[in-house]
């Protein structure tokens, strides 16, 4: 009988090992002459495990990791008497790690072939379109908005206004975007989606064009995901075949087509203007907002352009209804989030989950803690330009308002934790020099401001008139924070204020001014 | 490893050109497969593209110059990358770049003066659940530890 094994193809998966396990496994079998079939998925998004590798048997898929090479031969055996193994994780869907999730999103990522629209489909793939394909634009704006899905991007702007937006502008062609330009450091959901389930975001984006009237859409992703890229790019050219897209969608006498547009390693293409102008194919200069594109956007045309998680939360709402997503999550932030635990986190990993855990349970239940073993002294939530939060506000919820009212943001849900041997003056001196380096140059606050703050906290660091240096970074930051044209600008101050407010005393005797204004 | 590019020949570019140049706003496609197919994108490339998408040279250039990833010139024969960003200096990722650039005597964004390796920063390869990471010629590597490293910079240096 041919056992089924599953091994991700995940970029996170095969930069620990995946592919030479795949290898090995495939000699271990032939040696033994056993006849295995494997197939690649993409991760479950538990990292610390990978590379995993799951067997199909008749209670479920039984999960071993995380497997090298050199586990082959026993994982094999272990697999064929269905017997222990020190690896042996139990059966995958009851790992507590995953049980205690909540998979909207993420519910077939890690499980199907990310190649195979049978699969997609076998999973509950394209119901969501389907539906979307018997309603009226209009109900499925009004299923989008009563759902209270919110830009998974970082912004939170509710999709449904966006949406509704466009389908009222009228003009020769509107485009559907997809920014999956995530380059903030700790995240890696859209790359997941895009390499473990690329079909649900090629359904959220068709049921986006039949919405607003758009027959063209684009993909814009990172040239650091190469494999992302090609994954998408199979899974586009096998939903073209299966009639998923080009013209008359599922039978219907809807159209549209995606296209996968590469940028060239610029953080600030992940703004939406700056990447409207990289697909054009200029400098990714930030415009000017008004005009939004949903009025001008691409070519100047009205464009819906979302986060990848957002596309990829509409095929659940399209299916199971938009009170179902809206059932979780707390306050005005409804549905789940998809939290990317990273850095120096024992349990590193996706964990989709509905808003409102704290970063406590978060930090330390669910991550496990630090990998090094060393306290946790502070984490940074919502990537460069997300605030560093030290433990004192371990209680904050999981909320785009929480978190804004600590002076925070979640961005795209990720958190980097450190342990206690960070210096915050490093970390605060990279938030500005990352900005110099990424700034596009259009506004002086972010272009200018940047460097001098890089010059200003390495003045502190050298122990330079301290207090009057940080008098001054304080100030440079309210002027990035209200004078820069978007968020790279706008949020590098995030991080570097709360690393002055929290992390004080890595910064020398405190001045009379920041403690007065405690 | 002998390289895998080609030298750069005018009709190559333009036919490579020419392959792209009916796409909405082809610039960056173009200069990417002109940079795969000759390592960097070769000057006399700039011109033609502007030609081919009716720009001007400068609006060109302005693009090429904009984005980290286009080159003016060839890379060594292997491209070691090391992210630097947040997630990676949490792991460690600081004393492995010292690291690095002290077996290779170059510091990061240079390239040995045998042309054998370039060492560069990236930020973020998304591989941060598994940091620190690295990418050697395209190839992902997590869980980045000295031992690790070191593998890497020799394999790098062959």
């Amino acid at each position: 009988m041919t056992m089924r094994l599953f091994v991700p193809r995940d970029a996170g998966a095969v930069a620990v090992g995946a592919d030479e396990v795949v290898t090995a496994l495939e000699l271990a079998a032939e040696q033994r002459g056993l006849v295995i079939e494997i197939v690649r998925t993409g991760s479950r998004g538990l990292y610390w495990l990978e590379p995993m590798v799951e067997v199909a048997t008749a209670a479920g898929r039984v999960a071993f990791g995380p497997v090298s090479a050199a586990d082959a031969t026993s994982l094999l055996d272990a697999m064929a008497a269905d017997g222990p193994h020190p690896l042996r994780l139990g059966i995958a869907d009851d790992i507590p790690w995953l049980k205690r999730q909540t998979r909207l999103t993420f519910a077939r990522c890690g499980v199907i072939d990310p190649r195979s629209v049978e699969d997609y489909r076998a999973h509950g793939g394209y119901r969501g379109l389907e539906r979307a394909l018997t309603l009226s634009p209009d109900e499925i704006l009004a299923d989008v908005t009563t759902s209270g899905l919110r830009g998974r991007g970082g912004a939170g702007f509710p999709t449904g206004i966006k949406w509704k937006t466009v389908a009222q502008a009228s003009a020769d062609r509107k485009y559907i975007v997809c920014n999956a330009d995530e380059g903030d450091s700790g995240t890696f959901a859209d790359r997941m989606i895009m390499e473990g389930d690329p079909f649900v975001l090629i359904e959220g984006m068709t049921i986006a064009g039949l919405t607003v009237g758009a027959t063209k859409g684009y993909i814009y992703t990172r040239s650091e995901y190469p494999h992302a890229v090609e994954a998408m790019n199979a899974a586009i050219a096998a939903a073209k075949r299966a009639g998923y897209l080009g013209a008359l969608i599922g039978g219907s006498a809807h159209s549209f087509d995606l296209e996968v547009r590469v940028g060239a390693g610029a953080y600030v293409c992940g703004e939406e203007t700056s990447l409207l102008e990289s697909l054009e194919g200029r400098r990714g200069i930030v415009r000017a907002k008004p005009p939004l594109p949903a009025h001008k956007g691409l070519f100047g045309r009205p464009t819906v352009i979302n986060n990848v998680l957002s596309f990829a939360a509409i095929p659940f709402i399209l299916d199971n209804g938009a009170k179902a997503y809206a059932d979780f999550g707390m306050g005005r932030s409804r549905g789940t989030m998809p939290i990317q635990l990273a850095g120096n986190v024992k349990h590193g990993g996706l964990f989709e989950t509905a808003f409102g855990i704290t970063l406590g349970e978060l930090v330390d239940e669910i991550g496990g803690g630090s990998f090094t073993g060393r306290p946790v002294r502070a984490v940074q939530v919502g990537g460069p330009l997300g605030a560093y939060f030290p433990r004192a506000l371990f209680d904050t919820p999981f909320d785009y308002e929480a978190f804004a009212a600590r002076d925070g943001l979640i961005g795209h849900g990720g958190i980097v934790v450190f342990d206690d041997s960070v210096d915050m003056r490093k970390q605060a001196r990279f938030a500005m020099e990352f900005c110099a380096i990424e700034s596009c140059g259009k506004c002086t606050p972010c272009r200018i401001g940047s460097t001098r703050g890089v010059e200003t906290i390495e003045k502190i660091i050298r122990g330079e008139r301290v207090a009057e240096n940080l008098a001054l970074v304080e100030d440079l930051c309210n002027t990035m924070k209200f004078g820069s044209l978007c968020a790279l600008g706008g949020f590098t101050p995030y991080p570097v204020l709360s690393a002055l407010r929290h992390f004080r005393d890595d910064f020398g005797p405190a001045p009379a001014r920041l403690e007065a204004a405690e | 490893m002998t390289s895998a590019y080609e030298p750069w020949n005018e009709a190559r570019g333009a036919e490579i050109i020419a392959e792209h140049a009916k796409l909405e706003g082809a610039t960056l496609v173009i200069l990417h497969a002109l940079q795969e197919a000759f390592g960097y994108v070769p000057e006399p490339a700039i011109p033609m593209v502007a030609s081919a998408l009716n720009l001007s040279r400068a609006e060109v250039h302005g693009v090429f110059t904009f984005y980290h990833d286009f080159r003016k010139a060839p890379a060594g024969r292997h491209v070691l990358k090391l992210c630097r960003a947040e997630a990676c200096q949490a792991a460690g990722g600081d004393a492995l770049a010292a690291r690095a650039e002290a077996k290779l005597g170059v510091a990061l964004g240079n390239t040995t003066a045998d042309e054998r390796v370039t060492l560069e920063p990236i930020y973020c390869l998304g591989l941060c659940a598994t940091a620190p990471s690295a990418m050697l010629d395209g190839r992902m590597v997590g869980r980045l530890d000295e031992a690790r490293l070191d593998a890497l910079v020799k394999e790098a240096q062959r």
